[in-house]
């Protein structure tokens, strides 16, 4: 039995509103969806041309889960998203054609060619760049939680993790931490179904991730990752909660990863009829229905967003396409940071 | 200037560094009301309050990584792990998170993680370690190991003070039994900057920690039999500092190279391989290693003594290495 609340879907336009978002937000989030995908289709066709060196991973099927938590989250805000999570990075403002040099391992990369993938953040942004151990950096998200706690700043740090990688200690020990010094941090869980191969139920033996909330000491709520809407209004309750004191939340968004979990992978293992129920509930066509009929989204503005997106789209491309790949005397650059380096915004 | 113990500049060290920045905040377990299971923090809970002494779960990812994110929220945090030993709990949070941000990410991670090592007193196989050189081989880690109570306190506050993941073993061994002057004021002690802690024109013994000691002990025996043995004392591993040891090598042309940790992949080896190296032509012997064999800490005190290197072991040593 459950133990998590379950989320209502969001209705109507004027109960999106008492949630904060306006018209225009809205089709902001259509957008920044819209770009979340565009990233990770042109990707498959730079890997496709031999342009992408290792794999390659997308977050297929949780592009609402990821703009709909970062929409709610705050400019001061911080948020350890994972490779499901492009959307974390494009709502927070990262522009692609960084995130396209970052795939193709070139200089102007946010990593410079040192990490690749999704690995990479903009710190001036308010994000901590993933390793692929996870959920490893749940548990720094709690302790930037710590830090904003130690210096009684109204901040919020959010979390993400996979239902996969529930499996592990740090998800254990970041989240009864948080929960015994009622930090403000929101754990969010992309509960995709599939741990590479792993089904659900072999990954935990409960109902719902969000269940474990309970046993921290604060709130687990589940909700439909492919409703933006939804999730959106679960995230901004949460984080405003932790914002005045509250403590963390535990969010589990149940979403399906729609490719394999990477681009080797065929996916062979998750049942078709599974693929294509979850087909049919596509978070990015779920929301443009919604806005068509509850927000009056008209062709004009639909395809103003979607050619705008796609010029965006063209651009970045060229524009890492025309950065060059890292110099190999930079090879040991880096390693150890200067005190200089201390000299920013989030050191002082 | 007052004489102190090492754990007391250890604690003194620490406490001025707090109470110059204030991003600076101590976790650990046990460190707030109790002062630490070795009392490093005792008094220091009533002094900068529950939010800067913060008594954690038993939960060292969490104590790591949690510092690891208040850090690149721009505080100098200082985890205390209780034993050295427990830091395999958080090896991921240090090797994967903390030492790897600024490499691939450009963020700096400006974490002091105090791990009291070494053995001694029967601690068994699990509080007795000495795992500086697992972490010395992991690039972007700083490892920091002093002998004296004056650079006890000055390397912990360079620590505290330096951007990058810091690595601070301080040795149980020597915690109470250590006593020296040490400065009141406030001073930082340079990391990869060698000491001599003993000059001598024979037989340069390299060494770092409680070493030190016994390496001094066994010196002192040989001093009276003629033999001159020189000791440098490393004070951090990384950085470490190759030109003091090339030149000590240089000026008696033979190597005695100590540690207390295993010996299989120890740090010693990669001074030896540098000697050979880069100063092979002034070696009139082959670079000697005493080590601890390679095996666990044994628990019961005949079999800790024989793992231990003991200054019987470092006179035979250095013996050995003069009749070469």
């Amino acid at each position: 039995m459950a133990i998590a609340r379950e989320a209502e879907p969001v209705g109507s336009l004027r109960e999106v509103k008492e949630a904060g978002l306006d018209r225009e937000d809205l089709l902001g989030v259509y957008r920044n969806m819209l770009v979340t995908r565009g990233i990770e289709e042109r990707g498959h066709i730079l890997y496709k041309q031999g342009k992408i060196p290792g794999s390659f991973y997308t977050g297929r099927g949780n592009e609402a889960s990821a703009v709909g938590i970062a929409t709610a989250m705050g400019p001061n805000d911080v948020g350890t998203p994972l490779h499901r999570d492009m959307g974390v990075h494009i709502t927070r403002g990262v522009e692609p054609w960084k995130i396209f040099a970052q795939y193709m391992g070139r200089a102007d990369g946010p990593t410079r060619g040192k990490d690749g993938n999704v690995h990479m953040a903009d710190s001036n942004l308010g994000l901590l760049a993933m390793v692929s151990h996870l959920p490893a950096m749940l548990p720094v998200a709690v302790g930037c939680a710590l830090a904003f706690r130690i210096r009684q700043e109204k901040r919020v740090a959010v979390g993400w993790f996979g239902e996969g990688a529930a499996a592990r200690g740090d998800a254990h020990e970041g989240m009864n931490l948080a929960g015994v010094r009622r930090l403000p941090v929101v754990f969010v869980c992309d509960n995709n179904q599939w741990a590479y191969s792993t089904p659900t139920h072999l990954g935990f033996p409960i109902e719902h991730v969000a269940d474990r909330a309970q046993a921290y000491g604060f709130e687990g709520v589940v909700v439909d990752g492919t409703d933006v809407l939804a999730v959106y209004r679960e995230a901004k309750r949460a984080i405003e909660k932790a914002r005045s004191g509250g403590g963390p939340t535990l969010i589990e968004c149940l979403t399906l990863r729609m490719e394999g979990h990477a681009v080797h992978d065929d996916a062979f293992y998750v049942p078709k009829d599974m693929f294509e129920k979850w087909a049919e509930n596509d978070p990015i066509e779920r929301f443009r229905s919604w806005l068509r009929e509850n927000a009056d989204m008209s062709d004009e503005e639909e395809d103003e967003i979607t050619g705008g997106v796609k010029k965006l789209m063209n651009d970045a491309l060229q524009r890492a396409e025309q950065s060059p790949l890292p110099d190999p005397a930079t090879l040991t650059d880096g390693v150890f940071a200067t005190p200089e380096e201390l000299d920013t915004p989030h050191h002082k | 200037m007052a004489e102190k113990t090492y754990l007391q500049a250890i604690s003194d060290g620490l406490r001025q560094e707090m109470q110059h920045d204030k991003r600076v905040f101590v976790i650990g377990e046990d460190v707030g009301v109790y002062g630490g299971a070795f009392k490093v923090t005792l008094g220091f809970q009533e002094e900068f309050g529950p939010w800067r002494v913060i008594d954690a779960p038993l939960s060292e990812t969490a104590i790591v990584a949690g510092c690891t994110g208040a850090a690149i929220m721009g505080m100098r945090p200082v985890a205390e792990m209780q034993f050295a030993d427990f830091i395999s709990c958080a090896w991921d949070h240090l090797v994967t998170v903390a030492a790897k941000q600024r490499y691939r990410a450009g963020t700096p991670v400006p974490i002091t993680v105090r791990l009291p090592s070494g053995g001694g007193f029967s601690g068994g196989p699990f509080h007795s370690q000495n795992p500086e050189s697992s972490f010395a081989h992991i690039a972007g880690l700083k490892i920091i190991c002093p002998a004296t109570p004056e650079d006890a306190k000055g390397l912990l506050a360079n620590a505290i003070q330096d951007p990058n993941p810091c690595l601070y073993f301080e040795h149980k061994h020597l915690y109470r039994r250590i006593k020296a002057e040490v400065p009141d004021e406030r001073y930082t002690t340079p990391f990869g900057k060698a000491r001599t802690h003993r000059e001598g024109s024979d037989i340069s013994v390299i060494t770092w920690g409680a070493m030190v000691y016994t390496a001094d002990e066994a010196a002192s025996e040989l001093e009276s039999e003629g033999l001159s043995v020189e000791i440098i004392d490393l004070r951090t591993l990384v950085p470490w500092d190759k030109a003091a040891v090339l030149e000590s090598a240089a000026k008696t042309s033979k190597v005695l190279v100590l540690h207390e940790d295993t010996r299989t992949g120890g740090f010693g080896g990669e001074i030896a391989a540098t000697i050979a190296e880069e100063g092979f032509e002034d070696l009139d012997a082959p670079v000697k290693r005493i080590t601890a064999p390679d095996t666990p800490v044994p628990f019961s005190p005949p079999l800790e003594k024989a793992f231990i290197p003991q200054v019987e072991d470092v006179v035979s040593g250095l013996r050995d290495l003069a009749e070469y």
